[in-house]
This record gives C-alpha cells, structure tokens and sequence, in this order.
C-alpha cells in the first residue's frame, strides 16, 4: 500500500530533547536534599543470617531509618503516616510468607500459569554475592554508605553452588526450601515421535553447545524516587520498561492494595528487557514507608546494577539431529539446562519461550525439547533482548552447520531445504504463519556478502592470517500470544486545530517507539508529524493500561491499539464532518489537514474547521477523543539472517569481523532510519556476546570478578565493524500496517553466524561463547594448530 | 570542608562553596540543574558524564568540582544557539538516526563538537579513537560514528594516501 507518512524515515520526536540535554531522566528529577537509600549486600553466595545488630548504624547521626528483613512487609514504623499502618494491615500475611515474583509478565488470573513466587524485598537467607540482607536510609550518600559499615551481621555460610552441575547433583543443598532438587521446571514438548523420526533417519548427528553470562549494561543504572503523597498513596518514580506491572508488583510485595500505588516513567537510558522486572521499587517504596512518607531515592551503582538486577541465562545444549542424505531434518531432539540463579525472575519462561519461538524456522515430523531451569548461587538472571532464543540459536545454527559440514551439504542449502513456508500452523501454539520472506532474506544476504565468491577463495587456507563466512538464520515473535496476555491501550484526544495528543501505555525505552506510534496517527489522521504530540511519559494514574515494552510487541500490539485509536478519531471526524456538509461519512477521507472525497480527493472542508465545530457547537459539542484498548489474540513470526566474514589471527586467537549482515523479514517497515538502529544495535549487542562479552565469577566463591564497565568487555566503538541491515518487506495481514517485530531479533543470529565464519576460516568449531582471544588460543592450542 | 569556588559554565559566571569531596558531576548536576551530563558508572569508563572543561572533554564523575576552580565548563545545555536553533554537531546526531535512548548523546555530543571545533583532520580510524571513551549499547555506533563524520565534514580523511595520513 501506498502511505504518505509511514514507511518515511522521519525525524524521531524526542530527537530534539535528547540531543539538546533536556529530556529527563528519572534521576534529573531529583530534589536537593532528598533522602538516599542504600542496599547491605551479602558478601557470601549462599548463607544464613545468624543475628543481625543495626544498633549502631542507627545511632550515627544522618541516619533516618535502617531496615532489615524483619522489619519488611509490615514497616511498623510506618505509623508516622496515618492511614499506612491501616492499609498495611488489611493483608494479614507473616514476613516470610509474603513472597513475591520480579518478572514483568502480566498477571495471570490462573494460579497456575503465574511466575513462580520466591522473593521477599530483604531476605534472611543470602543467595548469591549481592543478595540484599538489609538498607539504610540517611541525608546523603557518604552517610548512608558510612551506615551501612556499621551494620554487624554474623552469617553462617552454606556451601555455594556456582554452576548447574553443582547444584544438579545429587544431596546437592536447596537454595530455596520448597524446591526440589533446585530445579525450577521441567516443562518442555514434544511434537510428534522423535525415537521413531531419529530411527527413521539416513543419519543421527549429536553436538554439544553452551552460552555464557552477560549484562545488559544499559547506560543508564537502575534509579528510583518515592514517596508518599498527602493522598496516603505511594508515589514512585522509576526508570522502567513495564510502569503498570512495577505498580502492581511494589503492591504485592508489601501486601497493600494495587490502587495505593501510583508509578511514573520518564526517559529512560535503555533496558533491554533489565527493566522489565522489578528489582529495586519495592525496597524503595519501603525505604520510603520508613521514613515516613518522605521522598527518597534508590540508585545502583554500575558495580551493583550488573550484579544485584538481573543478566541473561546461560544455557548448555545437547542436540540429537535425524537427517537424511538429501538434507532433510526429520526429527531434532533437545536438552538444554538454563542456569536462573539465585531467585526465579523470569525463571523458566525464558528456556520455554527459546524452545518455542525455535520452532517456527524449522518444522519436522518430529521436536522434542526438554529443558531444565536450575536455581544456583550467581546473580538473577532474568529477561534480556531475545528471551532464550540468541541461546537456542546459536547451538542450533552451530549444529546444523556442523552437520552440513559433515555430510558435505551446503550450508545454505540444508537451511533453505528445512525452512517453514507460508501457511504453516504451529502445532503447539496454533500460530500461523501468514506472511514469510526467510528465503528471499537468505539470498539478499548471500548477495550482500559475496558469498560465493568468497567461499570459493577461503578454501584450504594454511597461513597466520586466514578469513571465512559463515551465516545464520532465526525465527522470532511478536509478542508473547498465546503464552500471556496481549493488551495495549491508546488514547487520543483532538485539540481545536486538529492536533492531537497520543497517550499510551507502551513504554519509548530507546526503541523509537514514540516515533512510529506518531506516524500510524498521522497517517491516518491526515495530519504532519509535528500534529502529532506524544505524551511519552507514562502515570499509572493517567497513562491507559498496557503490560509495557518487552517481547518485541510495542510495533505490533500495541501498534494495533494506537491503529484503532486513530481510526476510531477518524471515524468521529468524519462523522460531524458529514453533519456539517451533508455528504455521507463513507464517501469521505482525512488527507493534508483537510476532509477530502475519498475517490477524487478533492477539498470538502478543513479538518480545524471540524475540530471547533466539536469543540463549540452550541447543541452538540462533543470534542473528539477515543480510548481504546486491544487484546491482540494473533501472532506474526519474523524471520532473518546474518552474513559474516571473519579473519582469525591464528598466532593471537583475535578474530576481527570484516563484513556483517543481517537482513530481516520483519513485514512493514514503519521508519526505516530507526529499523536501521534496531538491527544495529542488536547486531552489535551480539558481536559483545559471540566474541567479548561474558560475567566471570570466582569458582568457589561465587563472587563476581569483572561487574564494571572495564573489566566486562562491552564493545567500544574501536571494537565495532559496520554493520549492515536490509530488510525484505513483505507487509503480514495481521500487523497494523502490515509490521511484524523487530526491536530484539537482530541479537538472534549474528553470534552462531560468526562462529561458522570462524569454523570456516579455521575448520575449529567453537561450541561455547564467548569466543575471546583467551579462549581461541587455547582451543587452537589444545588442536595443535599452535 | 568547603572551598570557595569561581568557573563559568556557558558563558554564565559562578561563585560559591564547594564541598571538597564533591564531583563536579554532583556540582553541575544537584546544585546547578545542568542534568544532562548523566551518571553511567561513576568511575570515568563511560564518558555519560563528559563535559568540555576549557574545552577538552572529560568525565566529570572523577573531576574533583574543586579543580574546577578558573575554568571555562560547556555542558549540552550551552551546545545549541541561544535562540533555540541546534549546532551542526546536534543536526547531524538527530538527522543520521545517532539517538536511542539517548543516555550517551550528551557526552558524545560535546566530544564531538570538541574534535569540530579543534579545525582539526582526523582519519576514520582517528576519529573512532577519538569517540571510544563513550560506551553506548543502543546504536552499536553505526549512526554515532556517521554523524560525527557529517559533523567534521571536509575534515575526515578517507583515503590511505591523504597528506594527513602520511604524517605530511
């Protein structure tokens, strides 16, 4: 379809704040002299409080509060606010009870399909380095820290499980009572007979595979403000990606009613799925609670947010394949074990949503998948850009190119021969897939690297220095349908000139989606950009209800809702514009400010025209305004792929990208200058974790050894290649606009693609990330090659 | 402890106490409202906090306010024309897409209007040098490092064989 205003590569509209320095933060809006809180952290990864003595941090002068987990929930002290103690009370619920989840899913009226419930705001028992055993609330920084010093804890330390295996084994001790051998969940699937499949196949190929810890390192840490205001209602301002769920969570954990909290969200300097969870609100709201109602203010520091929020799951994968001669995949079999540690987060949703959103690429007669979430002794891992799918991709895209490897198939064809085609129904999700370029993102990226000239060159290479290609695919989601609930809310109000303000319950995180939300309206309405005001920051209070930004759904779902706000506007529009000019609604149209006729075009009268006539009509003066919400009961599935080209330094174990592409099927492209962004920046979020970027821990201690900016090798601009992105767009019926996901997919690919680069270039297949020289050097070493 | 203290920060004098053990982060940010210089780690490894001191870029959560004392300070808030038109430097950043999140675009930009201003040539691989003392995890620098080359126009060489490339 032809449109004027989406498929443009506007300017983004927060542009002009962010680059002026006035777009604010949720720590710009600090006031002097607000109080500071800050978090006692354990020094043990696996330990029980024997006795705790805050005596003396309470005596030194600047201290308002020290709180401890036998202070929490009830907040006795909270007495100072009349009405707290009362509402606090009508929850009868002992401290060790009132266990809560952090994970940003939506609620779920089923008991059963809730996120597992296991954390308590302070806690009595240290589970990983980092664990918060008690805070303190005091007039400054150097107070609270000084505090802090002088809290005496007496621990008796338990023995630490620091990886999967150690807390896998047999008489291994439980990290949380009620939980079973430490493992979290079980679920998996099956589809079809796999034994029957594997049996029925020219071949069975076995791999083993392992993905690593990583951060998210948003740029901006983890910081809140709260207070309570004169309406006795808790107060919080947070940066977050899911303002609706941080209201509802800082509730349960302090077992009040919902409706007592109110959360705000201005800008906010990124979170790639960190911020949608709830780490630090609670305590805040409680520090607050402490201190009778007085705003205070919550901020990690980097050393503390990339331990104590949460990282990304490390996996271990063992993948049984059946294929026959002519490349075809009869049946995979899959065993992963998804490392959570110390507390659920988002526990085993993210080795089920990996298994789930893997099963669009390639369908077989038979998958099954049987995947392991374990509690251990390291820090939370939880929600981070792709949710499971870069883990199960990179060890699925590494074995099949290991097996096409070892059957001497070519590796684009074997992918190209077992892809989905459209008009494939997912038989456990009954997703179909209704639009699919994966083919066609195959050839273009083929193209785009050289492929075939290059592999012709890079055979038998023997010297220091040697290059090769390698290239992956992926399948996606938009949104979490049918797992979770799919809602959005939008709100449009028109002004007396035909401008409107948006309001929406989606989160902008960086992503740009203020941006193309503005250009679905204006496309619709007929309006400019510059008409088009988006109230970017979100107040449970007045924002409409939507669970927020994550699982790559802003576009897509919540695009749906502000699609049907605008036309619901619309539809008001040229409903007095008819009154106004006796000419049918259905004969009309809304372009370049104006109500047109839909087939000719031709000028029927100015859309300001209509909008004072609602305003001030004297009999039916109703200004044009539409609420509405969306429940997106459907799915779109995108696909994609990355071209790499590597050199390998045989002599050091450096491997410098020479060429990386990803092109992807994500439908319609509403912006491309911003889609261009995405790719980039997950592209570059994965080359850190294909080749740099990984949290270290002490094997014995559990304790963190590199959780700073310096020692955690996050790619600096010097480390960063170009990094190209195309787009094969091919608009999917259900998108608004024909859109499909793209905020998360580019981190899919680009990891197992350069890993076959490098097995290319070297003929060593690397089945662990990340690849960091260390590493390299002494596989290289252990092959003989040096 | 307190000092006395005297700067400019765009162009405005300034007079007054200091606590010693402040930050200059801490200065221009709680007591002066200059917040666009953001706090990313504290420890100077992320360059969110870069402003241009008598203008060199430096991060200012590890420059002691009290060092301050007789220096010229520009912060983002004095980069665009008083009249609200953005520089060239901000034009290109919003123009070639060099804004997510928008945390590390302060710190970059000042950087990069230091390198604008300096009437300097820089090569591509001279310029990201110039840049990697600013992490940012949005953009994976693709448009960060377009829009500064928009923004040194004419000053960027490309070519192996330029005179400035071969030191002449």
């Amino acid at each position: 379809m032809a449109y004027t205003v989406v498929g443009k590569s506007v300017r983004r509209v927060d542009a002009v704040a962010k680059v002026t320095g006035r777009a604010k933060y949720t720590d710009d809006f600090s006031e002097r002299n607000m109080l500071v809180g800050k978090i006692l952290h354990s020094p043990y990864a696996h330990a029980i409080v024997k006795s705790i003595d805050v005596s003396k941090a309470k005596a030194l002068p600047g201290v308002e509060a020290v709180l401890t987990y036998k202070d929490l929930p009830d907040i006795r002290f909270a007495t100072a606010i009349p009405g707290i103690i009362e509402a606090m009370a009508t929850d009868e619920v002992g401290v060790a009870e009132l266990k809560y989840s952090t994970a940003g899913h939506p609620y779920a009226l089923e008991e059963t399909h809730r996120d597992k419930e296991d954390r308590n705001i302070l806690t009595q028992k240290a589970r990983f380095v980092g664990d918060n055993i008690a805070a303190v609330v005091a007039t400054d920084d150097l107070i609270a820290s000084k505090a802090l010093k002088l809290i005496e804890v007496e621990y008796e330390v338990l023995e630490p499980l620091t990886s999967t295996d150690a807390a896998l084994k047999e008489g291994a001790p439980l990290i949380h009572d009620d939980c079973e051998g430490n493992i979290i969940s079980s679920k998996g699937y099956e589809m079809g007979n796999i034994e029957e499949a594997l049996k029925e196949s020219d071949h069975v190929i076995e791999g083993e595979y392992e993905t690593s810890i990583v951060q998210h390192c948003h740029l901006e840490n983890q910081v809140s403000h709260a207070y309570v205001d004169s309406d006795r209602r808790i107060v919080i301002m947070t940066s977050t990606q899911i303002p609706h769920i941080v209201r509802r969570i800082v509730a349960q954990s302090l077992g009040i009613s919902w409706g007592r909290v109110r959360v705000i969200k201005p800008y906010i300097g990124g979170g790639f799925g960190n911020k949608q969870d709830v780490c630090i609100e609670p305590l805040n709201a409680a520090m607050s609670l402490a201190v009778g109602g007085r705003p205070v203010r919550l901020e990690l520091s980097r050393e503390e947010a990339m331990i104590d929020t949460r990282t990304r799951h490390a996996f271990k994968f063992k993948i049984k394949t059946g294929i026959n001669n002519d490349g075809k995949i009869n049946g995979i079999y899959i065993s992963a074990v998804s490392n959570t540690g110390a507390y659920a987060s988002h526990g085993h949703s993210i080795a089920s949503s990996g298994g789930g959103k893997f099963r669009y690429l390639y369908p077989t007669k038979a998958l099954k998948y049987e995947p392991l979430t374990v509690y251990t002794n390291l820090p939370v891992a939880g929600a981070m850009r792709g949710y499971g799918t870069p883990q199960i991709f990179f060890a699925f895209e590494s074995h099949i190119e290991d097996i096409a490897k070892k059957l001497n198939l070519d590796p684009i064809e074997i992918r190209k021969k077992n892809v989905v085609k459209e008009g494939h129904v997912d038989p456990l999700s009954k997703n179909t897939i209704r639009s699919c370029s994966i083919r066609e993102c195959i050839d273009k990226g083929r193209e785009l690297i050289k492929w075939d000239a290059k592999k012709a060159l890079y055979k038998e290479q023997t010297g220091d220095i040697r290059r090769g290609v390698g290239m992956a695919c992926f399948s996606y989601a938009s949104g979490t349908y049918p797992v979770a609930l799919e809602l959005a809310g939008a709100r449009i109000v028109m002004n007396q000139d035909g401008s409107v303000q948006l309001q929406l319950g989606a989160t902008e995180i960086g992503q740009g989606s203020d941006t193309v939300f503005a250009q679905m309206v204006s496309e619709v309405l007929g309006i400019p950009m510059y008409m088009v005001h988006v109230i970017s920051t979100q107040d449970t209070d007045i924002t409409p209800f939507d669970t927020g930004s994550y699982a790559s759904r802003q576009t897509y779902v919540s695009g749906m809702a502000v699609e049907k706000a605008a036309l619901e506007v619309k539809k008001k529009v040229l409903t007095v514009a008819s009154s106004m000019t006796d000419i049918p609604a259905h004969l009309l149209d809304l372009k370049e400010q104006s109500v047109v006729f839909k087939d000719s075009g031709e000028k029927v009268i100015e859309l300001e025209v209509v909008a004072m006539q609602s305003y001030y009509d004297r009999v039916n003066a109703q200004p044009i305004t539409s609420d509405v919400s969306n429940n997106a009961r459907i799915n779109a599935i995108p696909f994609g792929v990355t071209f790499a080209e590597v050199e390998v330094d045989m002599k050091t174990g450096k491997i410098k990208i020479l060429e990386i592409y990803n092109v992807h099927d994500s439908g319609k492209i509403i912006n491309p200058l911003l889609a261009e962004g995405q790719v980039h920046g997950g592209v570059s979020m994965a080359i850190g974790y294909a080749l740099s970027e990984q949290l270290l821990f002490d094997e014995k201690t559990g304790k963190p050894l590199n959780n700073n900016l310096l020692d955690y090798k996050l790619p600096t601009i010097m480390d960063t290649p170009d990094i190209g992105a195309a787009f094969v767009e091919k608009e999917d019926p259900t998108g608004p606009f024909g859109v499909k996901s793209l905020g998360e997919p580019p981190i899919v690919s680009p990891a197992p693609a350069i890993r076959n680069a490098v097995l290319d270039a070297t003929d060593v297949a690397f089945n662990r990330i990340p690849m960091n020289p260390q590493r390299v050097f002494e596989k290289f070493k252990e092959q003989g090659l040096i | 402890m307190f000092k006395r203290i005297a700067f400019t920060v765009n162009g405005k004098a300034y007079n007054f106490e200091v606590d010693v053990r402040e930050s200059l982060l801490d200065v221009l940010r709680s007591h002066l409202g200059f917040t666009g210089a953001k706090q990313g780690c504290g420890v100077g490894e992320c360059g969110a906090c870069s402003v241009l001191i008598d203008g060199v870029p430096t991060d200012t959560c590890i420059y002691l306010a009290v060092w301050a004392d007789g220096k010229d300070i520009r912060t983002i808030e004095g980069v665009a024309e008083k009249n609200g038109e953005l520089s060239d430097v901000q034009k290109a950043f919003v123009d070639e897409g060099a804004v997510q999140c928008g945390f590390c675009t302060p710190g970059l930009i000042l950087t990069t209007t230091a390198l604008k201003e300096s009437g300097k040539d820089y090569t591509r691989e001279e310029l990201k040098r110039e840049l990697s003392g600013h992490l940012c995890r949005c953009t994976g620098y693709q448009n960060i490092l377009k829009a500064a080359e928009k923004s040194l126009e004419g000053h960027v060489c490309t070519c192996v064989d330029s005179p400035h490339y071969k030191g002449e």
